[in-house]
């Protein structure tokens, strides 16, 4: 692509990073039928944040919208990741364990509500940790009913990508949507540096963590089923098409037997990288 | 880096509830998997526990890794595919001492996360499938160890004991994300419950179903096994008795306010909203 091509591109093109929580739920929804539930308006602060002197948000940095997808009933839960670091705490724990209840709930009702999370989090919000890692406890528990019904699409955007225990949450999903921005994996790197050492893990190396963690790596390792360019249309679409396939044939968490053949069988003597990642999920496929 | 020591207690207790019974086959020896009984019905007890010989060396001091997350959710499938056909289904007990998820390069590549979700989904959906699901937490109950193996249980008992603690991360490791001394994240968690690294603290929020106080929570006496294998029973029972296979059970705590208060009005509100 010439110069001008890629500067014509990029300002025709709608950023989804580059939206706040907020702005991506309401770009994904069909249009007029977004609905923003326990919204900043209801000030639910952080009551643990404000007892550290930390500043809170009234919306805690995770927002609900109830709508339509492609006409038929849905829930988005966005995490917003520049509100501390996107970390889960009490409240935005409980919206959106709740939220994800309640569309399960209304299919036990006949009411076919699809589910969606917008993951930009580190996991567990330190300053709440107990009450964090039980309302991530309690989004598992969601997800699992709720993918007894519908699929629940999860989309990884970038820039603070998804660790701790929301990695668990997007393992638990459907479908896994991912930019090349994205990173997902359960220990951030400060926190295996911390515990395993530098040499191990070097948490300032952005090149090497990305090749592990990043979303085209995910994606390969078909650890994620679709890698996107940073663009909301593009990303919508692939929302639809997801939403229109219906739940997975056998979802990534339930191949067991298989994974753990796999790692048995593997060296696992020596060190991993990008290709041993990639040759670990690809050498024994199915057909 | 810290160099976490082995802890027995997950091994001795699953021992102790479980006697004789043979160990399931085909597992790693990191998992210990066994059918015993439980109040005279069928229970399947599972136990993640040390093996110094593992061969993902990140996971050598009874870390939750690779290896053991997919092995808890193929021992958890077989047992709801076992049942499948059967009114009554069997108990699954998880016996939780979990001093961490693995941390370390081999694990992030090959997908951990992808790991602890599969046996987390494998708890979820047995507990949905109506499998009473009990977690007896014996020693550390931490992060995404937890998540993977017990937290997705109808009904969660403690050993209150010192040794016996729940968090979302270790101390060093907290403070340099939360930037802080350790110091000060200890004067902290001396007001904060949630922050707390003690087991009382943590009952408080109210994800606890019991506290049991034993004499030996190392080596356990028979008077202790006994306590224990009750109020196992006792929580059988309750779950039995409830027509409800989610985690509600688990909302009521005197600090857990602000949970009750954001999902009353997100109730409310979805209904006002619907269609």
């Amino acid at each position: 692509m010439s110069h001008q091509q890629d500067i014509a591109r990029l300002l025709q093109g709608r950023s989804f990073i580059e939206l706040s929580a907020r702005e991506r739920a309401h770009s994904l929804l069909d249009a007029g039928s977004c609905r923003e539930l326990a919204g900043p308006f209801e000030r639910l602060y952080s009551p643990w944040l404000s007892a550290q002197g930390i500043v809170t948000q009234a919306d805690d940095g995770v927002v609900i919208c109830k709508g339509l997808l492609d006409g038929q009933p849905a829930v988005i839960a966005a995490i917003e990741g520049s509100f501390q670091g996107g970390s889960l705490g009490e409240v935005g724990g409980a919206k959106l364990a709740s939220a994800l209840e309640l569309a399960a709930a209304d299919n036990r009702q006949g009411i076919p509500t699809r589910g969606v999370i917008l993951f930009e989090t580190g996991g567990v919000r330190l300053q709440e940790a107990n009450l964090g890692l039980a309302a991530i406890a309690e989004i598992h528990a969601a997800i699992a009913d709720l993918t007894r019904y519908q699929p629940v699409i999860g989309i990884i955007a970038g820039t603070v990508g998804c660790f701790g225990g929301m990695s668990i949450a997007a393992g638990l999903c459907s479908y896994l949507i991912v930019t090349r921005e994205a990173r997902l994996g359960l220990n951030g790197p400060q926190v295996i540096e911390q515990e395993a050492g530098v040499a191990e893990y070097d948490s300032r190396n952005r090149p090497f963590i990305w090749s592990l963690t990043g979303g085209e790596q995910r994606q390969a390792c078909a650890l994620a089923d679709a890698l996107l360019e940073d663009d909301s249309t593009l990303i919508r679409q692939q929302l639809l098409q997801f939403m229109a396939r219906g739940l997975p044939e056998q979802p990534r968490h339930r191949r067991s037997r298989h994974y753990l053949e796999r790692l048995l069988a593997m060296d696992s003597a020596a060190q991993a990288d990008a290709d041993s990642a990639r040759q670990l999920f690809h050498s024994g496929e199915k057909p | 880096m810290s160099q976490p020591t082995i802890s027995q207690r997950g091994r001795d207790w699953f021992h102790a509830l479980c006697g004789s019974t043979p160990l399931q086959k085909g597992l790693p020896p990191s998992l210990l998997v066994a059918d015993g009984e439980l109040a005279g019905q069928p229970a399947r007890y599972v136990a993640v526990v040390a093996d110094p010989h593992n061969p993902f060396v990140r996971a050598r001091h009874g870390e939750v890794g690779l290896l053991e997350g997919w092995a808890l959710a193929a021992a958890i499938d077989a047992a709801v595919h076992a049942d499948q056909q059967e009114t009554d289904k069997r108990a699954i007990v998880a016996i939780i001492d979990v001093p961490s998820q693995a941390y370390g390069r081999r694990e992030e590549a090959y997908g951990i996360h992808q790991a602890l979700a599969a046996a987390a989904a494998a708890y979820a959906s047995a507990r949905l499938a109506g499998h009473p699901v009990i977690g007896l937490i014996v020693g550390k109950a931490m992060s995404g160890a937890f998540l993977a193996h017990g937290y997705q249980a109808n009904r969660l008992l403690a050993l209150d004991d010192a040794g016996v603690m729940v968090h979302a991360m270790g101390k060093q490791a907290a403070a340099r994300i939360t930037l802080r001394s350790v110091d000060e994240l200890e004067t902290l968690a001396a007001s904060i419950a949630p922050m707390a690294y003690d087991i009382a603290s943590y009952a408080s929020l109210g994800l606890l179903w019991q506290l049991l106080k034993v004499n030996q929570p190392d080596q356990p006496t028979p008077a202790d096994v006994q306590r224990v294998r009750s109020a196992l029973a006792d929580a059988l029972h309750d779950i039995q008795a409830d027509p409800q296979r989610g985690l509600q059970q688990r909302l009521h705590g005197e600090h857990r306010q602000a949970t009750r208060k954001v999902r009353e009005l997100l109730q409310g509100q979805w209904a006002e909203n619907a269609g």
